[in-house]
């Protein structure tokens, strides 16, 4: 049972949960009012949404051994124009309207993507580096569409992406929960996840097995970017407002969190959209504790900055073989030397 | 013997671009605005972007070095809040502090490249790490500003230096140029220099020729850590304040005047001088959107972003010749 | 030259032995250097020469045996070590920095220093001493990487030599270089052999072996063969006794299938002068339907190469293949695979399989990349499909969710040939298909090419094992030095000798 890749991810995120119901005894408790849910659970499934379609994105890039720094930026940018648009028109209520400005989000967040995975595809630069470029200039960008003001908008419509409620749930979670669903559906069910993961995983085997790897590479740009673009949409929804500099800050870093916490390795290869989730999850779980625990929330930066560490360390393989070197020790006179690949390798 | 003419003078081009680009700016800052040919905004630059030279020079040895170092925004920031915090809530003397904030920075960085070494993982994600680390623990010690007001503060922060001709600068200035010569002896005329660059050009091989590649790597790290102590604490010079949001994207800065001064991401090629173009690049940016008056500060982002993004495709170029 | 028998060695080596799990890589290996000497490690793959000199160097630990040096036992721990002991190595790969400065390449990390500071002045003039004194037309204030290949190794071995100038390790320095680049290292390996300087010299290029060298140390299964004079050895005997092996039973195997080569079948792929400067000359090779072509030489002599490019792995830099007659271009693997061409690589870990993939997904993965990721192959047909192939090749464990890093070679090698024979290609190109697994693999790998081919595939196969290649081949490709010097058709009269010989001397006998 141990063995299975989600088990430690599941059980932090349990462990997580538990401990709320010290502090808060009425934790797990759901209510219903006015035909919405409430409760904290669904306040962790409610803010974490944009986070897990940030991770989604930011997974495929993972597996195919990249990584987007963007998607801070394209978040913010995404806000802006939606809101910029809606703010402008004639008629911000009407559904038309919305939609334009949902068209004309993602439709610029697809661009950015684009530059991206021509930059690291085509042109050949490493994916920290291409993608520094827009993280620097996008939230310029994203100042400039709103002029360096917080541009506030007053749209049921949309209202209802990030903080509106359909057959009682936060439209969000339902929306992220869709997006879940159709890319491991897109993944698992087409063979676009076997092809990155051959890809991320051996890129000179891939080659020689007829894999075209440029056009998959920029294709998770493409959509990494795109669901950057839809929590951009959720998060200034939420807050009826675009905040060019403060949207989407950090999430970049909390989205590469959340896709190590979930299992995938930095170095690409197997990925888990589920591992993913529940990465973004404890991720959520935990700055909802640290706030309902008193600790002033900018200090879960502390406790992020410990477990990033504590599970690159885990992922080590030098960790692993020091570590395995130092339980062998004890043993003492036997001082068997652990099979590292150096000593084990054969000499042709 | 012209090939191999060439492929030195390649090492400078971008060196050569960027001089170019500076000269072309403030040419075209002069012409456009009054009073913007003057010495003393050019020493201006420098006044206001000491922190940043400091923190960029640490950069360029990790970078040289075929790393990245994230930490070091956050690294300056948790220096002017240390500097405050024990300054002005528990009364310690400056001369105490400093050193104090310096072997902080030092030691964060020695961590950090002792990670990053020992267990073989990615710099970029061990000083991710400690840069959530370091803005977390400024957050421990407070959530707000704290404002200097001790008097050795205040009276260094005010203090100008008077150079012929009615120009001055800051002492912070004379500390950032005074960190330029050591760190351009250490870089070119020390084995430890000389192995950063031999570390970034190629580590397998430098490992083979014998070198320290362990302690060179943890090295560069430390310089790094202590280059982003010593710019927070001109940073505190310059702020008056200790503040966890101090300094906030300054890696980026960072980085961007790295790359724009010319050294390669990869590692092993380019020089300080380069940095402090890049650094003057930035703050002419921003000193020309200024001067414009009706331009944001946020086209300073975008003017950067688009830098970096020639500049890369040029480093792309560049290498990718020397391939074939 | 031959040995003078009255002088030292600088180096001994007595009873290396070496071993691996489940091999003995050195098995009570005697070796011996003289000063002045330029001696070869002659043996082919496997036969333990990489092994004695990772020994040598101290990268391995021996498990048995005595190094002398100077006549006195050493223990040698580390390759920084074997250098201060005075044995430095300089490898095929350059391993300098190539954005440093020549002079900074030969003196890094022992600079000479004036108040702790590098005195820059001095280290260019002794660089440029050290240079000119092996006839070098070199500045040394230059990068590294401004200069070919060829001064890049050139610089090492000036460095190698002036760390510690008592033996000298190259392990197949000539491998990327051009024919006048050699002449050049060769001048300044005669200049240090002068010196006093003992040289261990590996290569695969036996003209060279005739060339440079005073003396030859042959490996063969992990044991010395024998240690000889130059002279004493013509170039026939020198691959008969690397090669070696038991030829019995051979003629009722070559029998087999061999001389019903279908040769007025249609040729399916037609090579003129095709070639890739740097990895192999120009070479004309035609293979028909049905048809088992072999192609043998020594390693490094370009067979690889010269099958890369029929794949499209490298790019061709001049010639043409033809494609039932039609000309085509083979710019990527994904080209050639397009036209029913498939490669199982000699190097399975990296170039073959992804390690971490499962081996249902290793066997699917050509066939999947072929009909995009847009057209999947349902789960079902994926386990169907994996579980036939695993049956008809015994592939084990049998269970496909396995994941491929922790099956054995012969097992790899089999998820390998299954991802390809599921394309259904016409033609299969197999590197060293047998190289490293066990002999019951071996022989099932053997049949079922031969059954391929009865069925009307074309083959094209790789092999460093002589007897190998004449059982399954129809015809046989012979390169030497990057060159294919001969077709041999396996006619009932063709004998690995036979091949053996025109390895040697680079023509048909």
């Amino acid at each position: 049972m141990t063995k299975h890749r989600l088990f430690w991810p599941a059980v932090v995120l349990a462990a997580l949960l538990l401990a709320n119901v010290v502090f808060t005894p009425d934790f797990f408790a759901i209510r219903i009012k006015d035909g919405h849910l409430y409760g904290s659970l669904i306040d962790i499934l409610h803010f974490g949404a944009p986070l897990i379609l940030v991770a989604l994105g930011m997974t495929l890039v993972i597996a195919t051994s990249g990584i987007d720094l963007s998607v801070g930026s394209t978040v913010a940018i995404a806000g802006a124009l939606a809101c910029l648009h809606i703010s402008g028109a004639a008629d911000p209520a009407s559904p038309a309207t919305v939609l334009g400005a949902v068209a004309l989000a993602l439709g610029v967040a697809l661009v950015l993507g684009a530059v991206n995975g021509v930059l690291v595809a085509r042109v050949g630069v490493q994916p920290i580096i291409a993608t520094l470029i827009l993280m620097v200039a996008g939230r310029g960008v994203a100042q400039l569409v709103t002029d360096g003001q917080i541009v506030t908008v007053t749209s049921e419509p949309y209202k209802l992406i990030g903080g509106g409620y359909w057959l009682t749930m936060p439209f969000a979670i339902l929306f992220a929960a869709a997006v879940v669903l159709l890319t491991s559906l897109l993944t698992r069910r087409t063979a676009l996840g076997l092809l990155l993961e051959s890809v991320g995983g051996n890129p000179v085997a891939s080659r020689l097995a007829g894999i075209r790897a440029t056009g998959l590479i920029g294709l998770v740009y493409l959509f990494s970017a795109l669901c950057a673009g839809v929590a951009g949409l959720m998060i200034s929804s939420n807050v009826s407002s675009a905040d060019g500099n403060n949207a989407g800050l950090w999430i970049e870093l909390d989205a590469i969190l959340a896709v190590v916490l979930g299992g995938t390795s930095l170095t690409g290869g197997r990925f888990s959209l589920g591992g993913t989730v529940i990465g973004a999850l404890i991720i959520q779980t935990l700055s909802t504790t640290v706030y309902t625990i008193g600790i002033p929330p900018e200090t879960t930066l502390v406790f992020k900055a410990f477990v990033v560490i504590a599970v690159c360390l885990i992922q080590s393989p030098a960790f692993r073989a020091k570590a395995a070197r130092r339980r062998a020790r004890p043993g003492r006179g036997t001082a068997s030397r652990p099979l590292t690949p150096e000593n084990t390798e054969v000499g042709a | 013997m012209s090939a191999i003419a060439a492929a030195r003078g390649r090492a400078y081009v971008p060196l050569l671009v960027t001089s170019a680009l500076l000269v072309a700016m403030f040419s075209a800052g002069s012409v456009q605005y009054e009073g913007f040919f003057s010495g003393q905004v050019l020493l201006n630059l420098l006044i206001d972007n000491a922190f940043l030279l400091v923190v960029a020079i640490g950069m360029t040895f990790v970078v040289l070095a075929g790393g990245i170092d994230l930490s070091v925004g956050a690294m300056a920031a948790l220096s002017t809040m240390i500097s405050a915090w024990l300054v002005e809530q528990h009364g310690w003397p400056p001369l105490l502090v400093i050193p104090l904030v310096l072997a902080v920075g030092t030691g964060a960085g020695l961590a950090m490249g002792w990670v990053i070494h020992s267990f073989e993982i990615q710099p970029f994600i061990v000083t991710l790490a400690g840069m959530f680390l370091a803005r977390g623990l400024c957050y421990t010690i407070s959530i707000d500003s704290i404002s200097l007001t001790d008097p050795a503060y205040v009276a260094f922060a005010q203090t100008r230096i008077a150079l012929p001709g009615g120009l001055f600068v800051s002492p912070s200035v004379l500390i950032a140029v005074g960190v330029l010569v050591i760190a351009f002896v250490v870089l070119h005329y020390t084995r430890l220099g000389r192995n950063v660059y031999a570390l970034g050009g190629n580590e397998q091989s430098a490992r083979l020729m014998g070198l320290p590649v362990g302690r060179t790597k943890i090295a560069v790290y430390a310089v790094s850590g202590f280059c982003s102590a010593l710019g927070g604490v001109l940073l505190t010079f310059y702020m008056l304040s200790g503040y966890g949001l101090h300094a906030v994207g300054l890696e980026l800065d960072a980085i961007a005047a790295v790359v724009i001064g010319g050294t390669l991401l990869t590692g092993g090629s380019g020089y300080l001088l380069g940095t402090l173009l890049g650094v003057l690049v930035l703050g002419l940016i921003q000193t020309v959107i200024s001067f414009q008056g009706t331009l944001s500060s946020w086209w300073t982002r975008i003017v950067v972003g688009g830098l970096l993004f020639v500049f890369i495709l040029l480093q792309r170029l560049i290498v990718g010749r020397r391939k074939v | 030259m031959p040995a003078h028998p009255a002088r030292q060695p600088v180096l001994e080596a007595h009873a290396i032995r070496k071993e691996f799990p489940g091999v003995v890589a050195l098995d009570g290996v005697d070796f011996r250097l003289f000063p002045g000497d330029v001696h070869a490690l002659m043996g082919e793959n496997g036969a333990g020469k990489s092994t004695l000199i990772k020994v040598l160097t101290g990268v391995y630990a021996s498990d048995g045996g005595e190094i002398v040096l100077n006549g006195r036992p050493v223990r040698i721990t580390g390759p920084l070590q074997a250098q201060r002991a005075g044995i430095s190595t300089v490898y095929q790969e350059v391993n300098l920095c190539p954005n440093l400065s020549v002079a900074e390449n030969i003196f890094i990390g022992r600079e000479p220093r004036r108040l702790g500071l590098v005195h820059w002045s001095e280290l260019r003039t002794r660089a440029a001493r050290l240079v000119a004194s092996l006839d070098l037309d070199v500045d040394v204030s230059a990068p590294l990487n401004s200069y070919s290949i060829a001064i890049q190794q050139l610089v090492a071995i000036v460095r190698a030599v002036d760390v510690s100038a008592k033996v000298l390790i190259l392990d197949e320095p000539t491998s990327s270089l051009d024919r006048d680049e050699v002449r050049q290292l060769f001048t300044v390996l005669r200049r240090l052999r002068d010196q006093g300087v003992a040289i261990l010299f590996v290569s695969h290029f036996l003209e060279q072996i005739y060339e440079i060298c005073d003396r030859m140390t042959i490996l063969r299964d992990g044991r010395v063969e024998g240690e000889y004079a130059i002279g004493e050895l013509s170039q026939a005997d020198l691959v008969a006794r690397m090669i070696g092996g038991e030829l019995a039973g051979l003629e009722d195997l070559s029998g087999r299938h061999g001389p019903h080569a279908e040769a007025d079948a249609a040729p399916f792929l037609r090579a003129e002068g095709l070639a890739r400067s740097g990895a192999v000359e120009p070479y004309d090779l035609t293979i028909r339907a049905g048809e088992v072509v072999g192609l043998a030489g020594l390693l490094g002599s370009g067979r690889t190469e010269a099958a890369r490019l029929l794949f499209g792995a490298d790019r061709s830099t001049e010639g043409s293949v033809r494609i039932e007659d039609a000309v085509v271009t083979l710019p990527t693997p994904r080209a050639a695979i397009s036209y029913g061409i498939a490669f199982c690589s000699e190097d399975r870990k990296t170039e073959g399989l992804v390690g971490e993939l499962t081996v249902r997904e290793n066997i699917v993965l050509a066939l999947q990349a072929a009909r995009g990721w847009l057209r999947p192959l349902s789960r079902a047909r994926q386990d169907e499909i994996a579980l036939r192939w695993i049956r008809s090749l015994d592939v084990r464990p049998d269970d496909p969710e396995t994941l491929v890093r922790n099956l054995s070679g012969g097992n790899q090698q089999k998820v390998l040939l299954a991802r390809w024979l599921i394309t259904d290609p016409r033609l299969l190109i197999l590197d060293e298909p047998t190289r490293g697994i066990d002999i019951g693999a071996k022989a099932e790998i053997q049949k079922l090419v031969a059954e391929l081919a009865q069925d009307g595939m074309s083959v094209l196969f790789i092999s460093a094992e002589l007897e190998e290649v004449l059982r399954l081949s129809h015809r046989v490709g012979v390169l030497r030095d990057r060159r294919l010097v001969a077709e041999l058709p396996n006619d009932g009269s063709l004998t690995p000798e036979r091949i053996m010989a025109t390895i040697a001397s680079g023509a048909p006998s």
